[in-house]
């Protein structure tokens, strides 16, 4: 059934706005007990290492001190700290605590106790006797290296990933599609190059963090700030070696995630102290920590290929992608894969495409998920080879992608043979160039003042949700006077969803948005839902309201049927009340609600699952226009135009928000973040201080607009959009620095030096 | 987390000198570095109560006390008149107002950072500090002593008709510098400084030569400094543009002239 | 030590250790607006005013408060729904966490100056925000500056 569009497409106020802006106690920290142990972990300072004796007698002596835990004290069960649907494809590589240290932070032991101070006081006086071994730190010497890191025995890998512990690979793989060193053979422009993205932090403002305690019925109840509930819950199963009914997983309020907490970060260690002492325990990471001990993006290396006729049009795509997934698997065999198939389905044109890669363990950080999820990295690399190949053939890179760019209606090979049945891309490419005046600034303006600027551009695609995988269910309930009760599964993570899935609910029911309770999230009462990544939470949870609101007006119709004593086929519900569009009769939905609370059989309650074979990209352009010192090689941003194609906008303000905080985050990717490591596997950036995150001065303008497809499988016409709008920058801003100044940046980030150093070789 | 043991707020400056004394204490400034020099046994001694926090515009010096705030120096108005300004240039782009509203510049001076802003644009001025113990020593000569336990009360800059310019490379607009400069001009000479090379800044001073062009005289100058490689750079890129920003200086110096 | 300020209007007698910071004691004291975001005082997370100014509340002693006016989010309830409405309605406050932090040095930058776009931008570098991607807050904080003023003043 098609409802009309009251508040989709309108830019309702979030329904938390007011308690956020106010500063009311809503988030973990605020709302755990003021008793809680505190719980902090002693890291390693070594980046491969083997503990030999831990000494805890005196630390354990220290006041208040509750308990302190090493690989002895913990479960010899391995298990992945992944987010990811069960059984997952990442490796189950971790303990939570091991004898084995695999990056300079891993965890060497636990500790609880009744202060801060105590805690401190502790973690001084615990000696580590660790027999240091060779890190391999060096992703690229990291397959086949002598040194492994998981030599392990019990290393387990459930799905067919291409996982080898003793090659050091997290996952391989393959992919051809017609026969591509052939037909490159053929081709009269030709580009390959190696592109290089480097590990980023998600850096959300609220770090890690989640406290624990055992309910009234000796459950293991956490409040986490995490973005997938259930998961935490099964993963807390694995790891504690416990049934999954004795655990509660509860979402509050949360300060930011990005895919940082759809890995179990800090649960696992409250978790097991409240497991082994009884008590309510409590653990914040600290910056530092969530610097060094994370779950950061994939550092890759991404091999490219592309050659096009003398017309400009595509032949063949060649990618392959070099992951370091660091010291544990998460997400390493998963996120690969997005850097070949929501990059190469880009381009209709090309006959033949191959993609690789190989995912390998090093003694960095682990990595995990990060907005993108890999195709962040896929993009810079494959976007900047395409406008490499502009620039060889003497086209202007706008006109390559006119002629080669995936049209709505195609069958894209590349991409799991869907079907496109939504793509502005085409109308995206146009309104940007608009916008920027493409055509009076393309390649570049020199500004007689020993500055000169050019302007770049990339496109992007994404998917929404992981098709034949992720299931959102939603539960929607008519309470007395006739609101609803919307239960989800979902994590709002400060995106709005909480809000968003009440529009399509409101205009599905015909209420008002304000007659929408939402509920979410807590695994005893909420439905199941894969958590909030993937960009699925509108398109799946979004379609999974649209289905329970449906079946709740069938049960409405019957019941005011019932009531009115006429056939059901006689009345309609127009959100307000049932009637006979042909009589008198007629009874409000208030009464309804009202009356069910007496001698009533049937539950006006209704749920729906929703899963979907299919996963229609969003997709996206970005263009910027950068000013370039030629003496410095200092880069200024200037403006960012972007035009987003993600369906219907359920909510514009929120969709425009969405795009201009992704557009930043890029934009700290392409100029100002990066991780390092010394040559003793220290992370470097482990501060804010270091760690560059854009502030407000540093995003030049970014400007936004949207082109609407409509998507026949999405909530009215919805896809996504909360990942798409962080893939652009990176190549948009070293495209218009190689059209301002010549200097081509493949390395991440593009910084005044490396521009430099590329004008004065 | 801060952590110490005892906070004493100082009620005059020989008690906050003797409590300096002894290897334990630290000098409780701005405090924004307190967290790095946390020691469990630490005494902090606060000068907030000293009366350190005054800008006076005397005839032939500005007289700035140690516990004037780094926003304090920005936005006076006096200050910028004198000098062109570079006060407002030299403190706009350290972290943020909030920051700026608790450091201090006798802490800024005190730990003679290679990063500072501060240092390197005073260091082109005629600036003195004035230590409790040691009396009035240039800053210059400052920079060059070791870190004694003395207190550091006031600096002192000298209004001599100096005119400045200062200017400065950052990676992003509130990081640390990749490389500062500042440049003042009086009386046919040039006073240039360079810091964060990543080392200190130090001062150089050139005759004023009408014949030689700009370009020359930024190469010989910037030839007088030392540059390291760090996180932020590398050496090659600091000596390079150094000698670009001091041109560029010099430049804007023979502008103001006019 | 005891200490002795004025915390919202209200005067208020608290015993601190030596280094207890004004972050943890304002915290303490049940104002949760204040949040942490680090521990170099680069993200404004904290920021109170201390005597009418902005500061970052987690390097600052609570000794030093003594004798001072703090005011937190939670004191000037009115002035926040304010600006917070003008936030809410671009959409801009995302996560939240970082809005606090925010409304306290916006109207520390309202009592003090008279600024254009950049000069904004400029006061308000220190407060960062990962969601939003600035150009709603500005947006807000544009308006809400401009409230009351005559459409064709503007």
């Amino acid at each position: 059934m098609n409802y009309k569009m009251r508040t989709v497409n309108t830019s309702v106020v979030k329904k938390d706005a007011m308690a956020l802006v106010t500063g009311k106690p809503v988030y973990t920290d605020d709302l755990a007990p003021g008793d809680c142990l505190i719980v902090k972990v002693l890291r390693s300072p070594h980046a491969h290492a083997l503990i030999k004796e831990i000494h805890k007698e005196k630390a354990e002596r220290v006041p208040g001190i509750a308990c302190i835990l090493t690989y002895k004290d913990v479960p010899q069960k391995r298990f992945t700290m992944a987010g990811q649907s069960y059984p997952e494809p990442s490796p189950y590589d971790r303990l939570i605590l091991d004898q084995r240290m695999r990056f300079v932070g891993d965890a060497a032991a636990i500790v609880a106790g009744e202060t801060e101070d105590a805690v401190d006081h502790a973690l001084r006086l615990l000696k580590v006797e660790y027999e240091v071994l060779e890190p391999v730190l060096d992703f690229k010497q990291a397959k086949d290296h002598s040194v492994l890191i998981h030599p392990e025995e019990d290393w387990l890998s459930l799905c067919p990933v291409g996982a080898d512990n003793k090659r050091n690979l997290c996952a391989a793989g393959r992919e051809e599609h017609g026969n591509v060193d052939e037909v490159l053979k053929q081709c009269d422009y030709v580009v390959e190059q190696v592109y290089h993205t480097k590990a980023n932090q998600q850096a959300m403002m609220e770090t890690f963090r989640a406290y624990s305690y055992l309910d009234a019925y000796g459950r293991l109840n956490m409040v986490a700030s995490t973005q997938v509930t259930f998961h935490v819950r099964r993963i807390l199963a694995h790891a504690l070696d416990i049934p999954k009914s004795r655990i509660r997983v509860i979402k509050p309020r949360i300060g930011g995630g990005f895919g940082a907490k759809q890995t179990v970060v800090a649960e696992v260690y409250p978790a097991i102290v409240t497991m082994k002492t009884g008590k309510p325990a409590k653990m914040i990471y600290s910056r530092y920590e969530s610097q060094i001990a994370s779950s950061p993006r994939h550092e890759m290396e991404v091999h490219v290929r592309v050659g096009a006729d003398k017309n400009g049009i595509l032949q063949a795509i060649d990618v392959y992608t070099l992951s370091n997934t660091g010291a544990y698997g998460e997400h390493g065999p998963t996120t690969v894969g997005l850097s070949g198939h929501k990059t190469i389905p880009l381009y209709r044109t090309a006959k033949a495409f191959r993609f690789a890669y190989d995912v390998v363990y090093t003694n960095c950080m682990s990595s995990g998920a990060y907005r993108g999820y890999g195709a962040t990295q896929g993009i810079f690399a494959v976007e900047s080879a395409v406008n490499e190949l502009a620039e060889k053939i003497g086209m202007d890179s706008v006109k390559l992608r006119e002629l080669n760019m995936v049209k709505e209606g195609d069958i894209m090979p590349a991409y799991y043979g869907e079907t496109l049945n939504s793509c502005a891309l085409d109308r995206c490419m146009a309104r940007a160039k608009e916008m920027i005046r493409w055509d009076e600034k393309y390649p570049r303006v020199d500004m007689g003042n020993g500055k000169v600027r050019g302007v770049g551009v990339a496109m992007s695609m994404q998917g929404s949700g992981i098709s034949g995988l992720d299931v959102a269910s939603v539960e929607l309930r008519l309470n007395d006077d006739g609101f609803y009760t919307l239960m989800i599964g979902a994590s709002d993570m400060g995106t709005g969803c909480d809000t968003t899935l009440a529009q399509v609910a409101a205009d599905c029911l015909e209420c008002d948005l304000d007659e929408i309770v939402v509920h979410g999230t807590d695994t005893d009462v909420s439905p199941y839902d894969s958590g909030s990544y993937a960009s699925s939470t509108m398109y799946l949870t979004g379609m999974a309201v649209v289905k329970a609101s449906e079946e709740m007006r069938e049960k409405i119709l019957k019941k005011g049927a019932q009531y009115l004593n006429c056939p059901e086929d006689s009345l309609e519900f127009d959100g307000k009340r049932v009637y006979q569009p042909s009589g008198e009769l007629e009874i409000s939905l208030k009464d309804i609600g009202n009356k069910v609370m007496c001698f009533n059989e049937d539950m006006l309650t209704a749920g729906a699952c929703h899963t979907s074979p299919v996963s229609p990209p969003p997709f996206m352009v970005g263009m910027a226009e950068v000013e370039v010192d030629k003496e410095t090689g200092e880069v200024e941003l200037l403006d960012y135009v972007a035009v987003v194609d993600c369906g219907t906008t359920i909510n514009p303000n929120l969709a425009r928000i969405q795009t201009e905080g992704g557009i930043a985050q890029g934009i700290g990717m392409a100029m100002y973040e990066e991780i390092t490591y010394s040559s003793k596997g220290q992370m470097l950036q482990n501060s804010l201080m270091q760690y560059k995150l854009p502030t407000r001065q540093d995003v030049g303008n970014i400007r936004v607009e949207f082109e609407s497809s409509y998507e026949p499988t999405g909530p009215f016409g919805a896809k996504s959009i909360g990942e798409i709008v962080i893939n652009t920058p990176s190549p948009a801003i070293a495209d218009a620095v190689a059209n301002a100044v010549g200097v081509r940046v493949r390395e991440l980030p593009v910084t005044a030096e490396k521009v430099y150093w590329g004008m004065n070789r | 987390m801060i952590r110490f043991k005892n906070y004493v707020k100082a009620e005059n400056l020989e008690e906050a000198f003797a409590l300096n004394q002894k290897k334990s204490s630290v000098i409780g400034g701005g405090m924004m570095w307190l967290k790095v020099q946390s020691r469990v046994k630490m005494t902090l001694v606060d000068l907030s109560g000293l009366g350190l926090d005054g800008i006076e515009e005397k005839e032939d010096e500005f007289s700035i006390g140690a516990m004037c705030t780094l926003r304090q120096l920005e936005t006076h108005e006096g200050l910028n008149a004198c000098f062109n300004g570079v006060f407002k240039e030299c403190t706009r782009s350290i972290v943020g107002v909030q920051f700026r509203n608790g450091a201090t510049v006798g802490g800024s001076i005190f730990g003679r950072f290679g990063f500072s802003d501060i240092i390197t644009c005073l260091l082109a001025l005629d600036t003195y500090v004035e230590l409790y113990k040691g009396g009035l020593v240039p800053l210059e000569e400052f920079c060059r002593m070791k870190s004694n336990r003395d207190i550091l009360v006031r600096i002192h800059i000298k209004k001599d008709g100096r005119r400045a310019v200062y200017a400065s490379q950052r990676m992003s607009k509130t990081d640390f510098p990749v490389i500062a400069c500042c440049a003042a001009q009086k009386a046919g000479k040039l006073y240039v400084s360079v810091g964060a090379r990543p080392a200190k800044a130090e001062l150089v001073v050139l005759e004023e030569n009408q014949n030689c062009l700009k370009e020359e005289l930024a190469k010989r100058a910037s030839e007088r400094f030392t540059y390291g490689t760090n996180m932020r750079g590398s050496g090659a890129y600091r000596k390079n543009l150094a000698e670009i920003y001091i041109k560029r200086l010099l430049e804007a110096l023979d502008q103001e002239e006019r | 030590m005891e200490i002795e300020f004025t915390l919202n209007g209200k005067m208020t007698y608290e015993e601190i250790a030596d280094d207890t910071t004004l972050f943890h004691l304002l915290r303490r004291k049940g104002c949760y607006s204040v949040k942490c975001g680090c521990e170099t005082e680069n993200c404004g997370l904290c920021t109170v005013l201390v005597n009418g100014k902005s500061r970052l509340s987690c390097s600052f002693l609570a000794a030093r408060a003594n004798g001072c006016e703090v005011v937190t989010l939670e004191g000037v309830e009115k002035e926040a729904k304010l600006f917070g409405s003008y936030l809410a309605a671009e959409g801009a406050e995302q996560c939240g966490f970082c809005s606090p932090g925010l409304i306290m040095n916006v109207l520390a930058m309202e009592r003090e100056e008279i600024l254009d776009d950049e000069g904004i931008k400029e006061y308000l570098a220190g407060n960062l925000c990962r969601c939003s991607g600035y150009m709603g807050q500005l947006r807000a904080i544009k308006k809400y500056l401009s409230r009351g003023e005559k459409r064709d003043e503007l």
